[in-house]
């Protein structure tokens, strides 16, 4: 399980409202109305996790993401968060723009693939990485679209998205030197702050 | 760990005050028949109305004494440790107005004329209901439910309240129900009402002049209502092909599905009253508070104030998962808190039900977190 980054709660603001896709066991949720005092609502499939949400007082409907949001109406959220779940959605890019639809600013964190570990298992191995950032076999992965800085930040011009912000973490969530330098080759999550160009 | 309520007693409340109907008349007074298990706390914010469904009545929990095997309609999900735990809350169940099971109904004597109402009660809704129920509330001195829960018509009235009296509803649970009926739901209930009325003993309602009842037509009523309660493949897993059992002789049963039918079809017809079917169903197809899509549901679900739990069930057909979204999404377009899963089962509509471990867990999350919400301990 990856902790979710430390960068997050800066980015969103205090009693703001706040829609987190694919909140899972609801952690971030709840650690955001606890500091942040958030509006929160979650999108979750699984209802072990919803349950979860539920014990921790969270409002969380079951939704299947590759979907769409087309039940939200625009500009309903203040920010909508999505971590370590694009690589895992039929159409990251329609997923962005719907991010963008229904939220002033869109918070996205997904697994570098560029990271050191997957270009050595890919390039010197030959294999497809499988690590604890990817840990499924490339035959049974839920990560169907894996990417990179670069190939993220060339989608968010594609789609007018505006980089507000971005940073890089490790697993647990924490930040690493060798990352801030080099994140493209040295950050294990890519984590960005996105909002739609005006 | 869980334990029954053991054996509880209904109550028979009066109210003397006349109520305003929503569809013309009134009735100048009425009386109650009202189940209550748990204790209401010292500063009575710990009850929890439950809503029963269109052939439901205020029996939700525990036995009776007169028949010890029959616990109440929702007994698996209202005791001390349950989803609906009456170690914490203090539950009102009640038997709606128009109801054969000891309210005020078709059966009962109307004091304007000295006889029984019959077929000239006044058409009650789901807001008549709501009103009767806050009249109930008010008795028994709760301002405010801590929860509000219903399954099918039993989820309208929930989602009724929140709508009518925000201020007296901190949760509302809405399982397995719908904003308002679909053609293809109505039309269900009209075969229901045309298998009674075409009942030869059925006279326009006055039955009881004849000293009868139209027990075929309410036996046939409830087996068309009955299939759609069930799924295809609930049915499948409990009858499939198979032939009628032999204990049991009756002309012209050729599958198991038919006897099992029948059975249920006899059983109801000989219990509930047809006036009463018509009412309630008649109930259930007025539902709107949309009022016909003059007011977008969102826009009528704006000034809730209490958080909501939905439920449906995946192989639900006659109150399907994709009209309970329908409030959820309603509820999301007001900014509303709504929690909502759709829950895997084989039962059709009756899974609201049926004990069923995911439902129990996550029902129960809610009504934990209802009861913690208010202060109370875990």
């Amino acid at each position: 399980m990856i902790s979710h980054s430390y960068r997050i709660p800066d980015w969103v603001a205090k009693n703001s409202r706040v829609l987190d896709l694919g909140c899972g066991d609801g952690r971030l949720l709840s650690q955001l109305v606890e500091t942040h005092a958030i509006e929160a609502l979650g999108l979750e499939l699984d209802p072990d996790k919803i349950a979860t949400c539920l014990d921790l007082g969270l409002s969380v409907v079951q939704q299947d993401l590759n979907r769409g949001l087309s039940n939200f109406s625009d500009q309903q959220f203040d920010t909508v968060i999505m971590t370590q779940t694009l690589q895992a959605i039929r159409r990251p890019d329609l997923a962005l723009a719907e991010m963008l639809r229904v939220g002033r600013e869109a918070i996205v964190t997904f697994p570098n693939f560029a990271y050191i570990r997957n270009r050595v298992q890919l390039g010197l191995a030959g294999h497809m990485p499988v690590n604890p950032q990817l840990p499924n076999p490339w035959y049974d992965t839920p990560n169907i679209h894996l990417s990179t800085f670069r190939d993220f930040e060339e989608l968010c011009l594609t789609l007018s998205i505006r980089i507000l912000d971005k940073d890089t973490s490790n697993l647990s969530g924490k930040r690493t030197w060798l990352g801030k330098v080099w994140p493209n080759l040295f950050g294990e999550v890519a984590i960005y702050r996105l909002t739609k160009e005006s | 760990m869980t334990t029954s309520l053991g054996v509880v007693t209904p109550e028979l409340i009066p109210f003397e005050t006349p109520l305003a109907l929503e569809r013309g008349g009134s009735l100048p007074r009425y009386d109650l028949m009202v189940e209550t298990y748990g204790t209401l706390d010292s500063n009575r914010s710990n009850a929890v109305l439950v809503c029963h469904a269109l052939s439901g009545d205020h029996h939700a929990a525990g036995y009776h004494e007169s028949e010890s095997n029959k616990p109440g309609w929702w007994n698996h999900y209202i005791g001390p440790g349950k989803c609906i735990d009456t170690d914490r809350f203090f539950v009102v169940s009640l038997n709606n107005l128009g109801g054969c099971s000891g309210s005020t109904g078709p059966l009962s004597i109307n004091p304007e004329t000295g006889n029984a109402y019959g077929p000239s009660f006044p058409e009650v809704t789901v807001l008549d209901w709501v009103h009767a129920q806050a009249r109930l509330a008010d008795h028994l001195g709760i301002h405010k439910f801590a929860a509000i829960v219903g399954g099918s018509l039993g989820g309208m009235q929930a989602l009724q309240w929140s709508i009518t009296y925000p201020e007296r509803v901190e949760a509302a649970a809405i399982i397995a129900a719908a904003p308002r009926l679909t053609a293809q739901n109505i039309a269900f209930n009209e075969v229901a009402r045309q298998a009674i009325m075409r009942d030869p003993n059925f006279f326009d309602g006055n039955y009881a002049d004849h000293d009868v009842i139209p027990a075929s037509g309410v036996g046939l009523a409830r087996m068309v209502g009955h299939i759609t309660y069930l799924s295809d493949v609930s049915m499948g897993a409990k009858f499939g092909r198979s032939l009628p059992r032999e204990d049991r002789d009756a002309k012209g049963v050729n599958f198991a599905v038919e006897q099992y039918l029948r059975y249920q079809g006899e059983q109801f017809g000989g219990r509930f009253d047809a006036n009463t079917y018509i009412l309630m169903t008649r109930a259930l197809d007025y539902f709107d508070p949309t009022l016909n899509e003059s007011i977008p549901l969102p826009q009528v679900l704006s000034t809730t104030q209490c958080k909501f739990l939905v439920l449906s069930f995946t192989t639900d057909w006659r109150f399907s998962p994709s009209r309970s979204e329908e409030i959820v999404d309603a509820l999301i377009q007001a900014g509303k808190p709504v929690s909502y899963t759709r829950l895997e089962s084989a039962h059709g509509h009756d899974a609201f039900l049926i004990p069923d471990p995911t439902y129990e867990r996550i029902f129960k999350a809610f009504m934990d977190r209802v009861h913690q919400d208010r202060g109370g301990s875990v």
